[in-house]
């Protein structure tokens, strides 16, 4: 094992050939897309399942069905579909993201006090304008929740897949590192840039807990 | 006849609301369980009416049906002749404290309903009814920085705003101290008198009931049906110890069935 001055050594060494933010840059790029995919999919969809009761019986056991196979699970078939690289990543990111953020859609629109929507349509809000102004600020402090979540799950996957799918990222630089030489000093090093850029993402959605508009459910009962 | 004079015509008051033969049943595992029987009401323009019954008689269930929220299994409510079909912001909905909307301020949850409003105008709204509801102070809090008391003023300002003439208030002070119970009746009386509103008001409170209604329709247990319509015919202000009031008081706790010593 390296010695914590070999694990910083390691991470000069790295900064000095650029790899650092090459790295950091590539693993960031592919939890981004994933992410933001599977967010721009799977909470409209979740958000109109749960409002409709009916459509939420028909796909729960689809939903109940795909939600327990791991995402690495798929890599084989990310692969064969998209070949080695960022493509096969951001699907497996987009994958490991979409029911969680699905499910979290789902219940929390089923989670509205029925009052707040009958109090919206009693003042004459259009179908549109129930969704802005209730449907949409009832749901935002579990979508928060939810996706801060995810984004937690979508940094755990990337180094998966990076070990796997693809030549670049930091999961790739760790089983790149051992591979080449037993580097370990390398290996403790991704770990640490890992731990640390998981920390700020998750201190970058909890701020967003903090908006106060968006804060209400926290301060309520 | 057309007559052209009508000085000796009585100044009625004209019907508001007219419940026509209201009858609600709700099914819960496959069986059918009646919960309103055959209800008939009517209610006069500006004229502030109790629903008054046990718990579980559907006091709530026949406010919404005619606030529009429910639909009867038979019969039909009228206001001002026509058939409700929906809410209207003509009529609101005042729910318990939980009503207001959490994630906006007092001013936002006040505006709420005046979107169709120029902005100069819906600013000069919440600035009255902040003041008529005496939250002034409080326009930027937001609900959870309030008292339930506050809540609850909040709600009826929000309700008062988009000036409906009518107000369906389901027990609002239910979930309040007893002291704030009392002074938020006064202050509903206030607004009345002076906005003039038709006003319903569900309570399974007899002294609430006597204290503020110029009506009070008297319920069954379940399945609802209205037993007895008491005339409070007390003027405001109310001496809760004069002798009519403890006789209106006592004929409603015999009509429900109570006995006076526990
Ligand atoms: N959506 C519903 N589905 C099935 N049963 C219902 C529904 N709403 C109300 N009920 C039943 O109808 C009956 C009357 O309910 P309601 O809420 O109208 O009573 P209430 O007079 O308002 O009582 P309380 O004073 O406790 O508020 C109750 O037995 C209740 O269980
Ligand atoms: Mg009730």
């Amino acid at each position: 094992m390296p010695s914590p001055w070999g694990v910083v050594g390691g991470l000069v060494d790295l900064t000095s050939h650029g790899l650092l933010v090459k790295y950091v840059v590539a693993s960031l790029f592919r939890v981004t897309w994933g992410f933001t995919l599977a967010a721009i999919l799977a909470i409209p969809l979740g958000l109109t399942i749960g409002w409709y009761r009916r459509a939420e019986m028909a796909f729960n056991p689809l939903i109940q069905f795909l939600r327990p196979i791991s995402p690495l699970a798929w890599i084989p078939i990310a692969i064969l579909w998209f070949g080695v690289g960022d493509l096969s990543a951001i699907f497996l990111i987009f994958l490991s993201c979409f029911f969680p953020l699905l499910l979290t859609a789902i219940n929390a629109v089923r989670n509205i006090p029925a009052v707040y929507i009958n109090a919206g349509r009693n003042f004459g809000l259009s179908p549109g304008a129930l969704v802005y102004r209730v449907l949409y600020p009832a749901v935002v402090p579990q979508l928060i929740v939810g996706l801060r979540i995810t984004l937690g799950i979508a940094w755990l996957v990337v180094v998966a897949a990076e070990m796997i799918a693809v030549n670049s990222g930091l999961g790739f630089l760790i089983v790149d590192a051992r591979n080449a030489g037993n580097r370990y000093d390398l290996v403790v090093a991704g770990m640490v840039l890992i731990g640390l850029i998981g920390l700020l993402l998750d201190i970058g959605m909890r701020s967003l807990e903090k908006v106060k508009s968006f804060r209400w459910s926290y301060s309520e009962e | 006849m057309e007559s052209t004079v009508a000085i000796t015509a009585t100044p009625t008051v004209e019907t508001k609301l007219r419940a026509e033969h209201i009858s609600m049943s709700f099914t819960r595992d496959g069986e059918s369980m009646p919960v309103l029987e055959d209800i008939n009401l009517e209610v006069g323009n500006g004229e502030f009416l109790c629903l008054l019954g046990p718990s579980g008689c559907g006091k709530s269930t026949l406010l919404s049906i005619i606030a529009g929220f429910l639909s009867p299994t038979s019969g039909e409510v009228k206001i001002d002749g026509e058939i409700v079909r929906g809410p209207d912001p003509r009529r609101i909905f005042v729910f318990q404290e939980r009503g207001v909307f959490p994630w906006l301020t007092v001013e936002g949850n006040i505006g709420f309903g005046l979107f169709k409003l120029t902005r100069a105008e819906r600013d000069r709204r919440i600035a009255h009814y902040i003041k008529m509801v005496g939250l002034e102070g409080f326009g930027k809090s937001y609900p959870s920085e309030l008292s339930g008391g506050m809540k609850q003023r909040l709600e009826v300002a929000r309700a008062l705003a988009v000036n409906p003439d009518m107000l369906f208030l389901d027990e609002p002070f239910g979930a309040l101290d007893s002291i704030t119970r009392l002074i938020m009746r006064g202050e509903l009386l206030r607004i009345w008198e002076a906005e003039r509103k038709t006003i319903i008001f569900v309570t399974h409170d007899i002294d609430e009931a006597v204290q503020l209604a110029d009506r009070v329709a008297v319920m069954s247990a379940r399945p609802g049906r209205i037993q007895e319509i008491v005339n409070i015919d007390i003027p405001h202000p109310r001496d809760i110890n004069s002798a009519r009031y403890l006789e209106l008081r006592t004929g409603i706790f015999n009509q429900i069935g109570l006995a006076h010593h526990l």
